[in-house]
C-alpha cells in the first residue's frame, strides 16, 4: 500500500504530514525550523528522501536545508545566493531604478533525475542552480539579464521568481513566472531566455499587451504533455498549446478569474484545478465561501467543488504555492487559515488533514511505496 | 585598525558569545558559546572564528561578501550598544578577557 508525505511550508517552520493510501488519518511531525518562514520545502522525484526546504527570516536571512532521510533529520547547507557581476536596477513600485537585492527563496524545484541537481527560484528575481545537492549555488544569469530586466517591478510580495517548470524531455527547455514581469522560456538549460507573454492583457501598466510586465501568479504543466501550459495570472486564467509562444484566456465561468495556484490532475492534463479569490483588494473567496474549481475540458466550463470545504464565514487565501496533486486522484491544498485540505477522489470531496497549522505557504505531496 | 584594536592585539583569547534562539537552534549550540580570537578582539574577528566553527552562521548575521551587519541585528556588549561602531574596533576589555559576553541581538519586532 502506498504512503503519501505532504511537505507543508508555514510562516512559522514547515510541517509533514503522513498517511496512507486512504489519507483519512494523518500524523503530523513538526515544527521543523520552528520560527522561520518557509516559502517552499519539496522532495527529489529521483529519491523521495532527499528533500529541501528554504526556511528564511527577516532577522537571519536565507537558510537552505537538506535532508536524506524523508524529513527526519536536516542538515543547512549553502545559502550564498549571490548575483553575478554587477546586478544592474530593475524598477521599484514607484516606478524608480532600484538595485537588484537578494532576500529569499520563493521556490524550489528539483530535476526530476538527478537528486542533486535543484533550480531555486528568488527574489529579487533571479534563477539560481545547484548540482552538488546545495553545496554551492550558481546563478543562471541570462535571464536576470534579459532586455526586458531593467523594467521589470515587483508584485505585491515582491520581485519574485515563483515558477520553475523543466520540459520532461530532456530537451533543455524551461519556463519561469516571475510577479510582475511574465513567463520566460529558454531552450538551452537556463543560458539564454525569450519573454513569453503573448496573449496576456493586464490592466495597470502603460501597454496592457507589452513584451513583459506582467503579474503571472503561477504556471503548471502536465508532464504527458509539457507543450501545453496553463497559467493563474493576477487576473485571468490562461492556457497556451504551444510552450508559451501564444496564451489564450480559459476563464469561462469561474466567479472570479482573480486567484493564486493552479495545478493539473496528474493522471488527467484536461482537468484543471484553481481557487478563485474575490479580488485583488480582497484576497478571500467570494461570498466567503471555499471553492475549488474544476475543469475537465482544459479550461472555460468549470465547476464548483464544495463538499467538506467551509462555506460560510471563510475569508482565507490560498498562497500560489500552496497546491499539489499525486497519482492516486489526491488533490491537496493549505490555506493562510493554517488548514490543509484533502481531496482523495479528484476534488469530489473533502477532509481536512490539519486545521490549526500556521499560515500556509506551500504545499507538496509524495507518494511512497 | 584603530588605536582601540591596536592595544587589544594579546595573543589568542577565549571570547564569550550570545546568540539569539533562531541562530542557536541553527547552529545547534546549547547556550552561550567561546570562541578563540587572535589578535585584536573586534565584532568582526569575533565574528570570524565563530562562522568557521559553525558554518552554517555564514550569512545569517553578516552579509556573505560585504560583512555588513543585517539589519535586523545588533550587536551589545558591557550594556553597551556597540552596533553602530566599526566592527573592525576593539571590543571592551571586559569581553576580550572573557568576563563579559559578545551578544548578537535580534531586533524586538514581529510577530
Amino acid at each position: 500500500m502506498s504512503a503519501v508525505r505532504l511537505l507543508v511550508g508555514t510562516r512559522k517552520g514547515a510541517f509533514v504530514l503522513t498517511s496512507d493510501s486512504e489519507r483519512k488519518n494523518w500524523e503530523i511531525d513538526g515544527p521543523h525550523f520552528a520560527g522561520w518562514e518557509v516559502y517552499h520545502l519539496t522532495g527529489s522525484p529521483a529519491d523521495p528522501d532527499r528533500l529541501y526546504a528554504a526556511p528564511s527570516m527577516d532577522w537571519f536571512g536565507q537558510v537552505v536545508q537538506r535532508s536524506d532521510d524523508g524529513g527526519r533529520t536536516w542538515d543547512a547547507m549553502d545559502n550564498r545566493f549571490e548575483y553575478t557581476g554587477e546586478p544592474g536596477t530593475h524598477l521599484w513600485y514607484d516606478g524608480t531604478p532600484r538595485p537588484w537585492e537578494f532576500t529569499r527563496v520563493w521556490h524550489l524545484e528539483p530535476s526530476a533525475t538527478d537528486p542533486d541537481t535543484v533550480y531555486a527560484g528568488v527574489q529579487d528575481a533571479a534563477l539560481f542552480r545547484t548540482t552538488d545537492g546545495a553545496r554551492s549555488w550558481e546563478e543562471l544569469d541570462g535571464l536576470r539579464t534579459h532586455t526586458t530586466a531593467p523594467g521589470w517591478q515587483p508584485g505585491a510580495g515582491g520581485l519574485c521568481l515563483h515558477s520553475i517548470l523543466l520540459d520532461p524531455r530532456g530537451n533543455g527547455r524551461m519556463f519561469v513566472g516571475i510577479s510582475a514581469a511574465g513567463v520566460f522560456r529558454s531552450d538551452d538549460e537556463g543560458r539564454t531566455w525569450t519573454a513569453a507573454n503573448r496573449g496576456l492583457l493586464t490592466d495597470g501598466i502603460p501597454d496592457p499587451d507589452a513584451e513583459a510586465g506582467h503579474c503571472v501568479h503561477r504556471l503548471a504543466m502536465h508532464p504527458s504533455r509539457p507543450d501545453v501550459l496553463f497559467m493563474q495570472k493576477h487576473w485571468d486564467v490562461m492556457r497556451s498549446d504551444d510552450a508559451a509562444e501564444n496564451w489564450t484566456e480559459i476563464s469561462g465561468n469561474l466567479p472570479s478569474d482573480f486567484g493564486f495556484p493552479i495545478a493539473v490532475h496528474a493522471d488527467d492534463p484536461d482537468t484543471l484545478y484553481v481557487v478563485p479569490i474575490t479580488s485583488d483588494s480582497l484576497h478571500y473567496p467570494p461570498d466567503g465561501r471555499l471553492r475549488v474549481y474544476r475543469s475537465r475540458s482544459g479550461g472555460q466550463e468549470w465547476e464548483p467543488l464544495t463538499e467538506g470545504l467551509p462555506q460560510e464565514n471563510c475569508y482565507v487565501n490560498v498562497l500560489r504555492d500552496a497546491m499539489a496533486v499525486d497519482s492516486l486522484d489526491g488533490v491537496y491544498f493549505g490555506t493562510t487559515g493554517g488548514q490543509v485540505h484533502v481531496s482523495s477522489d479528484s476534488g469530489d470531496t473533502w477532509t481536512t488533514a490539519a486545521d490549526t497549522l500556521p499560515s500556509v505557504l506551500s504545499v507538496e505531496v509524495q507518494t511512497l511505496q | 585598525m584603530s588605536d582601540r584594536a591596536r592595544e587589544s592585539a594579546e595573543g589568542p583569547q577565549d571570547v564569550r558569545v550570545r546568540l539569539p534562539y533562531h541562530l542557536r537552534i541553527l547552529a545547534r549550540i546549547d547556550g552561550e558559546v567561546a570562541v578563540r580570537v587572535e589578535g585584536p578582539v573586534t565584532p568582526n574577528s569575533v565574528l570570524d572564528a565563530l562562522e568557521e566553527r559553525w558554518p552554517e552562521l555564514q550569512g545569517t548575521i553578516r552579509d556573505h561578501s560585504s560583512k555588513r551587519r543585517r539589519a535586523y541585528l545588533r550587536y551589545f556588549a558591557c550594556e553597551e550598544d556597540l552596533s553602530h561602531d566599526s566592527p573592525d574596533d576593539a571590543l571592551p576589555e571586559r569581553v576580550s578577557k572573557g568576563e563579559e559576553p559578545f551578544m548578537v541581538v535580534g531586533a524586538m519586532a514581529g510577530g
